[in-house]
């Protein structure tokens, strides 16, 4: 935990926070809404004995009594998906709609690019990239698990993505959801900060803005990007979109998922960033109880 | 006039006909229909707004809507059926996805014998239907579920589930 002390300035009743980041994480899946409705699925959990709560800020989001989500016949059917709460943030913010081509360009294991085709009703297409061929078979699984037939699986460098393979020369949207020091996921995985250290940060920070500034490019001008992490640390969140703000031509908006957030930060050990980054959230575990999180919504501009 | 072949590195869309066929032993659009409502009754137009692909020997693919072909990617949409074998086979996913339309070959299973089929055993149960792959269903939330598919023979209703969607439930 000492490594999150570097925080303490940013984050308010400080600890409250560390006290949450010590405690497990609520048992959380997302309903499937390609296979079911939110009310069959809840149906079948009922049936199983296997208690649930809902969430108010979403339909698709539940709380489960049991640790194994995955031993229910509403799994097997592909009906619900383990899936961590603030998880589902960035696919509810980029709000896909059916028809739209759209890139999730850090895609595997899949959670988020499977969410995308359920609010998008499987119709238009998803082409999900990811860099790591051990990790796309996991992707693949989980898209034919949940029924999506709307999406093309791509297996490059996001920071290089070419879209020569399709017949079209924009997407409409982009999820960027970069890999980063995950220190929002100790509650998930109390070793996640083992490995942590200053320079992996700075390293995942120079590819998380590759990654940004590429979707930025690749989506076309009015069309929106959303830029999520599951990470504290300023140089891989505003720091990173300050860097594209100053790059591309994009601007971030401001937006409402329903959950507690604290804006953006502009300034951290003695680092200012762009005043618009404000327009950014950061999900703090003792605010919702989740694991951590950052996200931003991006507009292309011309 | 010499046959192209099928390249296992590339996305093909199947022909739409036989008269379109480039590729010895490719399916085409209309083979495939065909098979969904002859052997589930799944009416053709389920199907509407989805193509179809070839990528590896016989591997048909349904992706909803439309992309360039050739397209040499990962994946595109969901392995649905196996073809260019004598009984051509449909997927446990395609099954789960698009089996709620079958009107024929369809087989309930009581909860004790969908436990046995999601585990992935044979088992020996009364069926005076066709033999063949059937969609295997259970009632679940107050309606018919379809599980996967089934492979009946010899009195017997195999259970094809690939290991990775086996569950002890």
């Amino acid at each position: 935990m000492e490594k999150l002390e570097r925080y303490e300035p940013l984050v308010e009743d400080f600890d409250a926070f560390l006290d949450a980041c010590e405690r497990p994480l609520p048992s959380v899946v997302r309903v499937n809404t390609i296979e079911t409705t939110p009310e069959r699925a809840k149906a079948a959990l009922d049936e199983e004995g296997v208690g649930w709560t809902g969430r108010e800020w979403s339909d698709t989001v539940l709380e489960l009594d049991t640790d194994n989500p995955g031993s229910t016949w509403a799994s097997y059917h592909g009906w619900i998906h383990g899936q961590e709460e603030v998880s589902a943030i960035p696919a509810e913010v980029l709000a896909p709609e059916p028809g739209e081509r759209v890139w999730d360009a850090c895609a595997a294991p899949g959670s988020k690019t499977t969410q995308l085709a359920a609010l998008m009703d499987d119709a238009g297409l998803v082409v999900a990239n990811d860099n790591n061929l051990g990790r796309l078979s996991a992707l693949r699984f989980n898209t034919e698990r949940l029924g999506v037939t709307n999406t093309a699986v791509t297996n490059t460098d996001s920071r290089n993505f070419s879209l020569k393979p399709f017949d079209f020369d924009a997407f409409d949207k982009a999820l960027v959801d970069v890999p980063c020091s995950c220190e929002g996921t100790i509650r998930k995985n109390p070793t996640a900060l083992d490995d942590w250290t200053m320079d992996h940060v700075r390293s995942v920070a120079g590819v998380q803005k590759g990654i940004l500034t590429r979707a930025i490019q690749a989506t076309k001008e009015g069309g929106t990007v959303v830029y999520s992490t599951c990470t504290f640390a300023p140089e891989e969140n505003e720091a990173v979109l300050d860097y594209a703000l100053e790059e591309e031509d994009c601007r971030l908006v401001e937006f409402d998922v329903g959950l507690d957030s604290r804006p953006g930060v502009t300034e951290f050990e003695g680092e200012t960033y762009d005043e618009s980054v404000r327009k950014a959230q950061r999900f703090y575990p003792h605010h919702n109880d989740t694991g951590g999180f950052f996200c931003a919504k991006l507009e292309v501009e011309g | 006039m010499t046959e192209t072949s099928n390249d296992g590195q590339q996305f093909d869309r199947l022909p739409a006909t036989a008269d379109d066929r480039e590729v010895e032993g490719r399916a085409t659009r209309e083979e495939v229909l065909n098979w969904w409502d002859q052997r589930f009754e799944i009416p053709p137009e389920t199907f509407e707004e989805y193509s179809f692909w070839e990528k590896g020997k016989g591997k048909i693919w349904i992706l909803r809507g439309n992309v360039a072909s050739p397209i040499r990617i990962e994946a595109l949409g969901m392995k649905f059926l196996r073809t260019r074998q004598e009984h051509w086979k449909p997927t446990t996913n395609a099954v789960q996805r698009f089996g709620r339309e079958a009107e024929k070959n369809v087989i309930e299973l009581t909860r004790e014998q969908a436990r046995r089929f999601v585990r992935g055993e044979d088992q020996e149960l009364d069926w005076d239907g066709d033999w063949g792959y059937l969609v295997a269903t259970h009632e679940l939330a107050g309606e018919s579920e379809p599980l996967g598919v089934g492979l009946f023979v010899h009195g017997e209703l195999k259970s094809p589930v690939p290991k990775g969607r086996q569950r002890d439930l």
